[in-house]
């Protein structure tokens, strides 16, 4: 499914794309009306045929009839006439099927790709060959920008069956730096002679980076309130600052976190003639056919994507960057060139989840009530480097941000004053090459959010779920809108009592255990997907082992087009926010991340996976996204859970006690 | 069956890149995911880490040659419960729940968990296989 996506940048496209969570909500108008348009047309052509009145016939099951005659779709479409051109004015006032009369929404089907997924049968992008191809097996730098190559020395691989050469590559894009591959007849004389041929690089400016670097300047950015971009500012933050009686602050961190796609990062190019073709699991066709066309010095009509299925995206197969190599060597040697990534370099190439670091400072009046929230939010910004077109300007007018590495600060509580500033962290911009990761800048924008809100409700004495509820009145810009935010905050607070009730939320719990609850808005405030999350937790008081025993999602995203593959996505997310928060994370050493394989990095596994109880809210409504929005609150709901459980509060993921 | 790569060649390659059976997958090369799971003589095994000079004169069956009534099954069961999102990691879990099945054909929970922990699902897909398998297993019993 593809769409031209995104409402974050007003007016601006991005094109080809699988990413967002935006496929139902940006294509759901695209395809009924094609839908209508279909059965207009069939109708119209089964009418004439019956020599009746359009107006006269009903259609169903894949037949027209009218006055007690009728005839096949496979009949209209062999002897009638279907060719017709419509507008897009035309589709756009076709009359599109009444919710009741609805017969594949809402209803069972199963996917048509799962068969053969079940029975190996399912062509990756690793599974593609082509006649004479070679392997190339990536030699990677020191760093992602700034390394050169010294010297190359393959003496230790000529005696290794199968190795061709090792060719260094010259990427005039500048995207890879320092790069070499190591050409063989097949794949494992490619890691032999990979392992053997010594490379000697020097290195970029970042080979000494490290994790705690990259969250201290994140903590410099944040504490200077004189910068960053602004995101919101509403009321008069400074003078509520300057006016309080009390404050209360805390400062959130994310550490990296990978895509670690199962389906390690690969391509296969064959340059023919003039034109390149790509073979590739791929999200972002309409990025990556300009940044190859500049690779290759080629015009953008000559290079190719042949899409396959993806062994996972997450966003990590939004940005391309694996199929450089394979072009540029398949340009130099004249012959198909098939590059994989083992796990490591996999992991070395990621566009990570960048570290981020996020301080709250609330001010209060004498009598304790909130008078304001300044937040301030630092990252490496995946936009800043892959789209910066797309970079968002500041309220006020001044700076820009990357609108994917902010959404979720602009939730939908009511705030007497509310500012966030949006900062780049630019050591992690130039150690690395942020990326879109599962749920984007809410999945951790929110962690800060939901996690703050929590510590504010414990301050005022008052049940976390109330205190957000009496901030969630949907008043002025938090009322919603007709299309992608129905209902606004007052559909937020249907979702957080709909779980606080279904969980049991405030029974008396056993010594160790407790509720924590977070809700979110999904990906973005006109593309909301409304979720209330309730985690159970046991924390052992000798050990600190936090054991999640049960979650509970309630989530509102509109009409459910696909129950059951809606349900996968919900309980995949789900579980991805669970990993997110107790199994995964990375943390970069000398400027590149030191877990590299599935010994360190440690994704959820079956042993880990905790009762799950997730439920729709039955909605006729225009559908939203769901890919990600159920990962958004499950972290700090576990971090809520922890607290009420052993009164620690955790403002650090991955969560470590 | 002969193969005329190096002794000390990863199974794994042999299977997809010389016998050209691509159902078995690469993830890690160190035996951490499970994505090349296989039976070797019956057992579950990671082809990844398994010189193809260790199966010698041995029986090796892939996810294409899981032509049993009870790999059918097992497959229909992933079908019937919907298993698969990105399926990468399916041919593997197939396998290796097959293997389970083969010695404990009425796993429990914990039996299930325990048999199934060394394969990633990265879209998180466990708690359908775990229902995939009971089905399965029910089947079996029937």
């Amino acid at each position: 499914m593809t769409r031209s996506g995104g409402q974050l940048v007003p007016g601006v496209s991005l094109g080809d794309v699988t990413g967002g969570s935006w496929s139902v909500f940006t294509s759901f108008t695209m395809i009924s009306q094609a839908g209508a348009a279909g059965r207009t047309i069939l109708r119209d052509a089964g009418a004439a045929l019956l020599g009746v009145d359009p107006a006269d016939c009903s259609v169903a099951d894949s037949v027209v009839s009218a006055q007690g005659k009728q005839v096949s779709f496979a009949d209209i479409v062999q002897k009638g006439d279907v060719s017709r051109t419509l507008s897009a004015e035309e589709l756009s006032a076709l009359p599109v099927k009444p919710v009741v009369e609805r017969r594949l929404i809402g209803h069972a089907t199963n996917a048509r790709d799962i068969p053969a997924k079940s029975r190996g049968e399912a062509v990756f992008g690793i599974d593609v060959e082509l006649p004479s191809m070679v392997f190339a097996h990536p030699m990677m730098p020191p760093t992602r920008y700034g390394s050169s190559i010294k010297s190359i020395d393959d003496s230790a691989a000529k005696s290794i069956p199968g190795y061709q050469q090792t060719l260094e590559l010259t990427d005039p894009s500048g995207l890879l730096m320092g790069w070499a591959v190591v050409i063989a007849d097949n794949f494992p004389s490619a890691m032999k002679a990979a392992a053997a041929v010594k490379v000697v690089w020097e290195a970029g400016p970042t080979a000494t980076v490290s994790e705690a670097d990259l969250f201290a300047e994140g903590a410099r950015l944040v504490a200077d309130k004189s910068i960053g971009t602004r995101f919101v500012d509403e009321g008069d933050v400074s003078a509520a600052q300057a006016a309080a009686a009390d404050s209360f602050s805390a400062t959130y961190r994310t550490g990296t976190a990978m895509h670690a796609t199962l389906e390690p990062v690969n391509a296969v190019v064959e340059s023919k003639e003039v034109r390149h073709h790509v073979h590739a699991g791929c999200q972002y066709r309409a990025a990556m056919v300009p940044t190859l066309a500049g690779v290759l010095g080629m015009d953008e009509a000559n290079v190719v994507i042949h899409q396959y299925y993806l062994g996972g995206g997450f966003g990590r197969r939004l940005w391309g960057d694996y199929m450089i190599p394979a072009a540029l060597a398949a340009q130099t040697l004249g012959k198909p060139v098939k590059v994989v990534f083992q796990r490591a370099d996999d992991s070395r190439l990621d566009c990570v989840r960048s570290p981020s670091v996020q301080q709250f400072d609330a001010s209060f009046a004498a009598d304790g009530k909130l008078t304001a929230i300044e937040h301030a939010a630092a990252a490496g910004w995946p936009t800043l480097t892959l789209l910066p077109s797309f970079m968002g300007p500041g309220v006020d007018g001044n700076g820009k941000f990357d609108a994917f590495s902010i959404v979720g600060a602009d939730h939908w509580y009511t705030l007497p004053n509310h500012r966030v500033r949006a900062l780049n962290n630019d050591l992690a911009q130039r150690t690395f090459l942020p990326g879109f990761l599962r749920s984007v800048g809410p999945g951790w924008t929110s962690w800060g959010v939901e996690s703050f809100m929590d510590e504010l409700a414990d301050r005022a004495g008052q049940d976390p779920i109330e205190f957000r509820l009496a901030m969630l009145d949907a008043a002025v810009k938090n009322a919603g809108d007709a299309h992608g935010a129905v209902g606004g905050a007052t559909s937020l607070a249907n979702v957080l009592k709909d779980v606080r009730d279904r969980s049991g939320w405030g029974r008396a719990m056993p010594a160790g255990e407790g509720l924590g609850v977070a809700c979110c808005f999904g990906q973005q405030r006109d593309m909301a997907t409304w979720v209330g999350c309730v985690a159970h937790v046991a924390v052992d008081a000798k050990s600190n082992k936090i054991t999640v025993k049960k979650i509970w999602q309630s989530i509102d995203c509109g009409t459910v087009i696909h129950p059951d593959g809606a349900m996968a996505q919900a309980e995949g997310a789900t579980l991805w926010g669970l990993s997110i928060a107790l199994h995964e994370g990375a943390t970069f050493e000398n400027g590149q991340v030191a877990q590299r394989n599935f010994d360190t990095y440690t994704p959820l596994r079956q042993a880990d996976v905790p009762e799950l109880d997730i439920r729709f809210i039955d909605s006729s409504r225009f559908p939203t996204g769901l890919g990600e929005p159920p990962f958004v609150p499950v972290a700090p709901a576990i971090a809520n859970a922890i607290f009420a459980a052993s009164g620690k509060r955790v403002r650090d993921l991955p969560i470590r006690l | 069956m002969t193969s005329s790569s190096e002794p000390n060649t990863p199974l794994l390659w042999v299977v997809r890149d010389e016998l050209k059976l691509k159902g078995t997958k690469f993830g890690c090369g160190i035996a951490m995911c499970g994505a090349c799971t296989i039976h070797l003589d019956g057992v579950a095994t990671r082809s990844c880490i398994t010189p193809v000079s260790a199966v010698a004169g041995r029986s090796v069956t892939t996810i294409e040659g899981l032509a049993t009534d009870a790999g059918k099954a097992l497959q229909q069961a992933w079908i019937d419960e919907q298993v698969p999102q990105c399926g990468y990691c399916q041919s593997g879990q197939i396998m290796q729940a097959a293997g389970l099945l083969a010695n404990t054909p009425q796993p429990n929970d914990q039996q299930i968990i325990d048999a199934m922990n060394g394969n990633l699902c990265r879209c998180m897909a466990y708690t359908r296989i775990r229902k995939a398998i009971k089905a399965a297993a029910a089947g079996g019993e029937a």
